[in-house]
């Protein structure tokens, strides 16, 4: 099985090819945003380099949201392009899921966190099991420090990543009663090899879509929503 | 005979989702549009959001649907063009990475289009005889240009505005008298029942740039004149607002635009973008082209909407240039005109 996959749901454009248990080729970058400008050379870079012929991959893996509504758009809008040009299914991979297989193989709870503005990170809890995840807390969007009493109320050792990790530090310093760490640098931020592993899974599970009905999950409504929402609720 | 050139465009700049297959710039072999203007009708304009995801979860859809009923396929084609400016930039990427995906994939040439181009080449279609040079009259709701088109490709601003665009004035005086979004075709549709010269509104003149526009004082005097009738406790004819509103916009659009074509020395006039469907500017432009001996082009509604054809057919004169775009091709939602 061949996958493609894509990740630009934060500040980290990540691309790489998988072939069943091989990691065929990976590239990362982690510098200025400008997803719109860097994700398919990079894709490109790396399809010259393995000279993989488009037309063999079997599914394009995509980080599917939460994160930055314009980054999911974008990694979103190339897998879907690449989908209806290749006539090949989709693989949404949950942004949370996809950040914490990270550290598949720890025995340790694995919380990743983006920071998702407003005082709030997008995050979920994972525990690593058997091939894939078990879902502790799934991803959602709330408060750092609601967060960490969650935590506190699991009371096991957690291992945390993310960009939300840097922001919220102190926070965590100052709220978790649990022991604590944080994940090592080569695996803390979001990497396209991680999408396409945990795409493995759900490919095998026959959790796949057409590149017509894929859509990011944003987890959030837009802000002309939400107030929209708000007003209807105050008149009532 | 060269070889027939089809192309595929797809636009996302603002609130319609788009994609048409166009065959040597001028035959429309399919156009489809969705439009979200219900959706966004619950906030009165466009949400740049919601217009994003909406696009997202449309795209490949419209896209599928411009190739069937082009009875196409990606392998037929000869480029994929796409809008990349001027433009909603959450929107535009939208398009652009979509694009970008299959001209990458397909290995298809990519040609980057404006927006404005695409409108005023929406002429091009049912026109066949229309060839440059000539001068362009873009309405819309963003734009309010007069375009010299030199050649394929090559463009002059003659004129614009310095403000509001004159959709959006429309758009404005629209919700001040509760006709609603979006405010072009009720304005229009309200002002054949009104009188237009029941109420003197004031029509801009700039005296260093006498092409120029401005819509702002035409706007503020509207909704000065709804505020004064409340404030006396006068009935207001919404009708004759309307009707008397759209006199004072087509007067002055039409005006400059004969005075475009005069000073330029030219002898053709086309009119784009939404406004251009308006049926008072439609008859007043056409009947001053009669006037002055020149000869007057214009899109069908359908072309004057946001559409992918007219990017298409913009797309075809370019792509004979020889313009190509790259796979780090970026939306830029201030694209200026004829700029590459």
């Amino acid at each position: 099985m061949k996958i493609l996959a894509l990740d630009s749901s934060g500040l980290v454009a990540s691309v790489a090819i998988a072939q069943d248990e091989t990691l065929l080729a990976e590239y990362t970058v982690n510098y200025k945003k400008t997803h719109s400008q860097t994700l398919l050379p990079m894709l490109d870079e790396i399809v010259r380099m393995t000279e993989l012929d488009l037309d063999t991959v079997d599914y394009l893996a995509v980080a599917a949201g939460p994160g930055s509504f314009t980054g999911l758009r974008i990694g979103s809008a190339t897998a879907k392009g690449l989908g209806l040009a290749l006539n090949k299914p989709l693989i949404s991979v949950p942004t949370l899921e996809g950040l914490a297989f990270n550290l598949a193989g720890a025995d340790k709870r694995i919380c990743p966190m983006m920071d998702a503005r407003r005082s709030q990170v997008y995050t979920g809890i994972y525990q690593s099991e058997g091939e894939g995840l078990n879902t502790i807390l799934p991803q959602t969007a709330m408060g750092v420090e609601e967060l960490a009493e969650k935590i506190n109320d699991m009371g096991q050792p957690v291992i945390v990543l993310g960009d939300g990790v840097p922001v919220y530090e102190a926070v965590l310093k100052k709220t978790l009663r649990v022991p604590w760490e944080k994940a090592p640098l080569h695996l803390n931020r979001q990497r396209a090899s991680s999408i396409a592993a945990l795409a493995m899974v759900y490919a095998r599970e026959g959790k796949q879509q057409t590149a017509r009905e894929h859509r990011p999950q944003y987890l959030r409504m837009s802000q002309a929503e939400r107030e929209r929402l708000s007003k209807e609720t105050e008149a009532k | 005979m060269e070889k027939d050139i089809k192309i595929l465009a797809i636009e996302s700049s603002c609130d319609e989702t788009a994609a048409a297959v166009v065959k040597n710039g001028r035959e429309v072999l399919s156009n489809v549009i969705s439009s979200q203007i219900e959706l966004h009708k619950l906030y009165g304009g466009v949400v740049p959001e919601i217009a994003s995801r909406k696009h997202i979860e449309k795209i490949n859809q419209v896209i599928e649907e411009a190739l069937e009923t082009a009875k196409v396929t990606l392998d037929d084609l000869d480029a994929v063009a796409v809008t990349y400016g001027p433009g909603l930039v959450g929107a535009l990427l939208v398009g652009v990475a979509e694009a970008k995906a299959i001209s990458y994939a397909k290995k298809l040439p990519l040609v980057g289009v404006h927006h404005i181009e695409g409108h005023i080449s929406a002429n091009y279609i049912e026109n066949p005889d229309l060839e440059p040079p000539f001068v362009c009259l873009v309405v819309s709701g963003g734009h309010t240009h007069l375009v010299k088109v030199k050649e394929y490709g090559v463009y002059e601003i003659l004129g614009r505005t310095r403000d509001d665009a004159a959709g959006e004035a429309f758009d404005k005086v629209a919700r001040a008298i509760g006709l609603g979004y979006p405010g072009g075709p009720k304005i229009d549709r309200l002002a054949k029942e009104g009188n237009p010269d029941a109420i003197p509104f004031p029509k801009a003149k700039i005296a260093e740039a006498p092409l120029d526009f401005s819509f702002s004082g035409l706007k503020s005097a509207v909704l000065n004149y709804l505020n004064g009738c409340k404030m006396k406790g006068e009935p207001v004819s919404e009708a004759d607002v309307a009707a008397s509103f759209q006199k004072a916009v087509v007067e002055v659009l039409t005006e400059h635009a004969i005075e475009a074509v005069k000073e330029s020395g030219m002898e053709k006039l086309a009119l784009a973008g939404g406004v251009a469907s308006n049926s008072a500017l439609r008859e007043s432009v056409a009947e001053a082209c009669r006037k002055n001996g020149i000869q007057f082009f214009y899109p069908s509604p359908i072309l004057c909407t946001d559409n992918a054809a007219m990017i298409g057919a913009a797309a075809y004169y370019e792509y004979q240039k020889g313009v190509r775009h790259g796979l780090d091709l970026n939306a830029v939602p201030g694209l200026k005109l004829g700029e590459r």
